[in-house]
């Protein structure tokens, strides 16, 4: 898929997100929006994974850590065939399976996440067993700034570069704002490139809304043979929508209809 | 103080030796058996596995969050994790990687929880696993035993290798004797063994303390012509109602016998069920009180809260006093 192909998706999903969303009155409005390119680029440019392999022990995995935006990851996973779209309709009723975190009763869903700290641990044991098999999958997992000063993390950061695992890739939907403040208020964990790097990765700095940026710094995986990659992807917490770009009330915050048809308005405005 | 001899009689292994050689014989066919350990070789007696089998052991040094979400990885990625860790430290620091990312998202690790209850008696309450049966019970989707003898250990760590499903395993270090059993019983999950029949007294127990519960039994026999049965309920979840209610109505009176809090565990679970079913007879749950728990050894602990052959035996007549009005 050309970069300009992933624009005109990148748009499409934040309409989509958007939409489902206002239809549930509810969902993380702020982070899907800030971490739909890295996936976009993720599913569309970079993992081996498809509705066709997903049971194959040989597919790449991607693992979210950041459970509460799940909305971005439904969008992505119904363009690419693992559901149809309309499911998303159900997102949060009673007794859909489309609820606010990731769960393997969704087609195309690797873990149960929602608990922060817990998507690089498992990614890690992922890793380490296609390290064990001599499989070469790889193994991706997004984390949110808000989640970590969760130590799950660090420890996890430890192993993964103990085992050498340069199959393993954990992404930072860096918007720097969490639900009471900025991420500097609230725990400041910078500078996370040092840190990261002190603890055995191999780190890259990206513009996380830039598609050519984001296809360049995948393609140039594994930063370093012998060591995990860290990418630290700047974003935008509300991104594509004016009101809600560095705005922390768009966390979980709903767009009422004046709101969402000035989203669409801006969105379809966008020249690519 | 009176001293607490230990008990001579005892001619196994410990659990863990059993657990250890089991698995052994499980990597040695099976390259897919993975060891994930947190500092915990040296405890859970898997160092010759580690010389044996170097690539099927994941050290992930002393981090439990980190060792269960690891295995979790490992378990959905085809290994047949067995996560080892002390149990005090697996199921309450690394609980919530137990909760989601083994039962919730369904990953069938291997959960071990040595050096159980209050093995590690004299080390203190930092030690001492007697919350597992209650955190771990109300969590859906995983199977809990507590294997009584080397038998039922090299049995369950078999089922457990096999289950597609989350298994949490509990076990000491104290040496175990193979116990009888009353028939030719297989060994399951959810089926609990009876290793003595009896018509008077229905001891319950689970782990380490079946043993006890049976010196009981025969002392009863033996000094009051008391006909106790003595049952090993392994599985704590999913409990054998079966055999619970079976033994329920044929016996007068019913004590469980566990190393565990009073609270939460192996007594309430039997409680809970017998009431509901309206099967009313004097029972008794025995295990650790809430309060801070006497240092001692297990032995030592043991007998303080009357988990013992005496202190049994003891609790089983002023029960069956409360029928017989006797003394
Ligand atoms: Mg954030």
């Amino acid at each position: 898929m050309t970069a300009k192909e992933l624009k005109n998706r990148s748009v499409n999903y934040r309409k989509k997100i958007l939409q489902y969303i206002v239809g549930a009155n509810a969902g993380h409005t702020g982070g899907s929006l800030s971490c739909i390119d890295i996936l976009n680029v993720l599913y569309n440019h970079v993992l081996n994974v498809s509705p066709a392999n997903f049971s194959s022990p040989d597919r790449d995995r991607y693992i979210q850590s950041k459970g509460h935006t799940v909305e971005a990851l439904y969008v992505v996973l119904s363009d690419k065939g693992f559901f149809p779209e309309q499911d998303l309709e159900t997102l949060c009723r009673y007794q859909s399976n489309y609820i606010g975190h990731p769960t393997k009763k969704v087609n195309g869903v690797e873990q149960n996440t929602g608990a922060l700290g817990h998507g690089l641990p498992m990614a890690v044991g992922n890793a380490l067993a296609a390290k064990m098999d001599d499989r070469d999958f790889r193994v991706f997992t997004l984390l949110g700034d808000g989640e970590l000063p969760e130590g799950s993390n660090w420890e996890a950061f430890l192993t993964g570069s103990h085992y050498k695992l340069d199959n393993l890739c954990a992404i930072l939907d860096y918007n720097k704002l969490q639900i009471s403040g900025t991420t500097a208020e609230v725990c400041n964990t910078e500078p996370i490139d040092a840190k990261l790097e002190s603890f055995g990765w191999s780190v890259k700095h990206v513009d996380g809304h830039d598609i050519e940026a984001l296809i360049s710094t995948f393609d140039a995986l594994p930063f370093e043979a012998g060591k995990p990659s860290f990418i630290i992807a700047h974003t935008v917490k509300g991104k594509g929508v004016s009101y809600m770009e560095h705005h922390v009330k768009w966390h979980h915050g709903v767009p009422n209809e004046q709101q969402y048809q000035q989203a669409l308005e801006e969105l379809d405005s966008v020249t690519i | 103080m009176e001293a607490v001899a230990e008990n001579k009689t005892i001619s196994g292994k410990a659990n863990l030796e059993v657990f250890s050689s089991t698995l052994q014989e499980l990597a040695a066919v099976d390259r897919n058996i993975v060891v994930v350990t947190s500092d915990s070789r040296g405890s859970g007696k898997l160092v010759p596995f580690g010389q044996r089998f170097p690539k099927q052991l994941v050290e992930i040094g002393i981090a439990e969050q980190n060792l269960v979400g690891v295995a979790a990885g490992l378990a959905s990625a085809g290994k047949k994790a067995f996560a080892v860790s002390p149990a005090c430290f697996l199921t309450a620091r690394a609980l919530e990687q137990i909760k989601n990312d083994v039962a919730y998202s369904d990953n069938p690790v291997k959960l071990i929880g040595i050096s159980a209850g209050v093995s590690y008696g004299a080390l203190g309450s930092t030690h001492h696993s007697l919350h597992d049966f209650a955190v771990l019970r109300a969590i859906n989707n995983i199977t809990i035993v507590a294997p009584a003898d080397n038998y039922e250990t090299a049995a369950a760590i078999k089922l457990a290798a096999a289950a597609g499903k989350p298994v949490y395993l509990r076990f000491g270090k104290k040496q175990m004797p193979d116990l009888p059993q009353e028939s030719d019983q297989s060994f399951r999950f959810g089926k609990g063994r009876i290793i003595r029949d009896g018509d008077d007294v229905a001891f319950i127990a689970t782990g380490e303390t079946v043993y006890p519960a049976l010196q009981a039994a025969r002392k009863l026999e033996a000094e009051n012509n008391i006909h106790a049965a003595v049952i090993s309920m392994h599985t704590i979840k999913p409990l054998d109602y079966d055999l619970l209610a079976l033994a329920a109505k044929k016996c007068r009176t019913i004590i469980t016998v566990e190393e565990h809090s009073v609270y939460g565990g192996l007594g309430e679970a039997c409680a809970s069920f017998l009431l509901q079913n309206g099967i009313m007879k004097p029972f008794k749950i025995t295990g650790i009180p809430d309060e801070y728990t006497v240092t001692g050894s297990q032995n030592e602990i043991f007998h303080h809260y009357g988990i013992s052959e005496k202190g049994l035996a003891d609790t089983a007549l002023e029960l069956m006093r409360k029928i017989t009005g006797e003394l």
